[in-house]
């Protein structure tokens, strides 16, 4: 498409998914001049790269972008992958958001005051851009997979499905956040005994005193907690994803319930010996773990009913069965045997800043940033866990965001122009 | 009245503004961040106390974090065998911050097995020594949790058993594993916290914990002789 010198534009966002399409609308409301670069096409990862039984994990009331709310009839049902990927496409529609699709980026680098962006279809010179190329792009899978004997099949979340594509026989699922909670409920319920290795979880119910858990966490202020004043943001940012799954029953997908349909439980995979998987001696202790700090996020929303009168509207307080942990889980499964047939590696993604040539990546290879404000002046960052708040991996977590990073970006910009001047 | 002068309690260094400015001790115990304590302080220090620095915990915390190579540490022990089952180990230097470090002093620990494995029990049995271990590592940690968290501690104690079949050892089934099938810990505590925060300090504890690391999950373990 592009001959000649590169294009010039005040900013490029790369990404057009929710987070990058959030930033649009607010950088165009705030007239600034920007192109959305996206390799495929809008909400690729959502058409491409999830499972499909998948809902999200929010309800549709909080299916909401800036300038667009949701306007169906079932707020409180949770929308399905093609749902969702309509949600995108039509936000994407009615901004009229400037994307270029089947653009792939190819580096991004520092180039004078501003960046060069290369693309398959030309290059890009700009004084700032967004990284919205998502969270997930890649499947963390940990070093012992090479481990693993031939015999055993092994299959990514971005690669999984349906059961179906499995073979026939034992399933260990490695993760228990809402990915593993999710495929091991699926999976053993397609006669696939699924064995689930379980590290560090958060296990928060679907439903909590007849209302849905985002709806407490909404109201509560949980989810507006801003980056800044959480004590920790390092760890806040690698907690888990919870234990939970968008479904009509509105079902609490937590590890009693997996353990009542027959799935059970062994520790964090620890390592692979001689074509035996050796697991942790820690599962009581994460049980406990996240039983008590559901504790305390319930303790809050109690509190917080309480002072603001809804005591009487909702049924009263109550506390779920701690997790059911075997006396002794076993701390070992043969490979060789032919019980499992297949390992699913729910132990993670990870975002690809392949072609990120600006050196703004710490030792772990995640992009230094202070709330989205990446650590190169004019770069910006969006769609990460608590980026700002922990709202922030939400679909309408970007909408905050949005609204935050592109003043930045705007005030960035102006006084970039005033120095020069 | 103006604040005591005291030492940094990591690098000894005497508390004056001047120095504060001017001179580093990156490496010393205080990583930098000196530890003066003025008076006021004492006076807040002392709403809990259970004997742990935690300001200096996390002081360390923040600069490891930007200097991940004086994190490597290398602990080491020293064991000579004394006679039959009876060996006497000791433990003095470590390795860690960048520089070869002491203990105070010496320290050494007999090992020995009972007389009804026909030994002459002049110390613990090795896995009495591993249960050692663990307790003390899960004990600490509470401590520091506890200060962390603000809580009172008043008394803690804790006993262990770990379960074991010596048919393993002494190579009668080899079905049977040589080691514990399983160990419980019951702490009691009393302190000024609610049951459940009680259990959040031994849940956090065993989180944070070398020893219940060490002991749940496989170590590679290279023995040589020279």
């Amino acid at each position: 498409m592009v001959s000649g010198g590169p294009l010039k534009i005040d900013t490029v966002v790369i990404g057009a998914g929710h987070s990058g399409l959030a930033m649009s609308y607010c950088l165009r409301e705030r007239g600034v001049e920007h192109v959305l670069l996206e390799r495929s096409d809008v909400a690729n990862s959502w058409k491409t790269e999830r499972w499909d039984s998948l809902r999200l994990l929010t309800p549709n009331w909080q299916s909401r972008l800036p300038g667009l709310t949701y306007e169906g009839d079932d707020p409180d049902d949770f929308m399905t992958i093609p749902e969702v990927i309509s949600f995108v496409d039509h936000y994407a529609d009615v901004i009229s958001a400037p994307i270029q699709t089947r653009t792939t980026v190819t580096s991004v680098c520092c180039a004078g005051d501003g960046y060069q962006v290369d693309t398959n279809r030309g290059t890009w010179k700009c004084r700032a851009v967004v990284v919205a190329s998502g969270a997930c792009n890649i499947a963390s899978v940990p070093a012992i997979a090479s481990s693993v004997p031939s015999s055993i099949a092994m299959v990514t979340p971005l690669d999984y499905r349906n059961p179906e594509q499995l073979k026939d026989g034992g399933v260990l699922v490695v993760g228990a956040s809402a990915t593993g909670t999710q495929l091991a409920d699926e999976i053993h319920r397609s006669g696939r005994p699924v064995t689930l290795s379980v590290g560090e979880h958060v296990r928060i119910p679907r439903v909590y005193r007849g209302r849905d858990i985002q709806w407490w966490m909404d109201a509560t202020g949980v989810l507006d907690e801003r980056y800044d004043e959480v004590d920790d943001i390092n760890r806040a940012r690698n907690v888990p994803s919870p234990q939970l799954a968008g479904s009509q029953e509105r079902s609490t997908l937590d590890l009693n319930a997996l353990t009542g349909i027959g799935v059970k439980l062994i520790g964090r995979l620890a390592g692979i010996r001689d074509g035996t998987a050796q697991f942790s001696g820690s599962l009581r202790n994460n049980c406990a773990l996240a039983d008590l700090k559901m504790n305390r996020l319930l303790n809050t929303i109690d509190e917080w009913a309480s002072e603001n009168g809804l005591d009487d509207q909702v049924p009263s307080p109550h506390r779920f069965a701690g997790t059911a942990v075997a006396d002794s889980p076993p701390l070992s499964l043969d490979l060789t045997n032919g019980q499992i047939q297949t390992i699913v590696w729910a132990t993670g993604y990870r975002p690809d800043y392949s072609w990120l040539d600006v050196p703004v990546l710490d030792r772990k290879g995640k992009i230094r940033h202070d709330g989205g404000v990446v650590a190169s002046p004019g770069m910006y960052l969006m769609g990460m866990t608590f980026l700002r708040r922990r709202k922030s991996s939400f679909i309408h977590g970007a909408a905050d965001d949005a609204r935050d990073l592109s003043d930045h970006l705007t005030s960035y910009l102006t006084n970039a122009i005033s120095n020069t001047d | 009245m103006g604040p005591t002068v005291v030492p940094c309690r990591g690098c000894f260094l005497v508390n004056t503004s001047v120095l504060l400015d001017e001179i580093s001790c990156t490496g010393r115990l205080c990583f930098g961040i000196h530890k003066f304590q003025t008076e006021d302080e004492t006076v807040t220090d002392k709403k809990v106390d259970n004997g742990v620095d935690v300001e200096f915990l996390l002081g360390a915390r923040e600069m490891l974090a930007e200097a991940p190579e004086a994190a490597q540490f290398k602990w080491r022990a020293k064991c000579d065998w004394v006679r039959g089952t009876h060996s006497r180990t000791s433990v003095e230097g470590f390795f860690g911050l960048g520089e070869e470090q002491n203990h105070k002093s010496e320290h050494t620990f007999d090992a020995d097995h009972p007389e009804v494995f026909s030994s002459e029990d002049h110390g613990a049995t090795p896995v009495e020594i591993v249960l050692a271990g663990l307790a003390s590592c899960l004990t600490a940690g509470v401590a520091a949790v506890a200060q962390h968290r603000e809580i009172q501690l008043r008394s803690v104690s804790a006993t262990l058993e770990g379960g074991m079949d010596v048919q393993g050892i002494l190579g009668i089934d080899s079905d049977v594993r040589n080691g514990f099938d399983g160990i419980k810990v019951t702490y009691n505590i009393d302190a000024d916290a609610s049951q459940e925060d009680i259990e959040a300090l031994v849940a956090q504890s065993q989180k944070r914990s070398a020893v219940y690391d060490i002991i749940t999950n496989p170590t590679n373990v290279t023995v040589e002789v020279s």
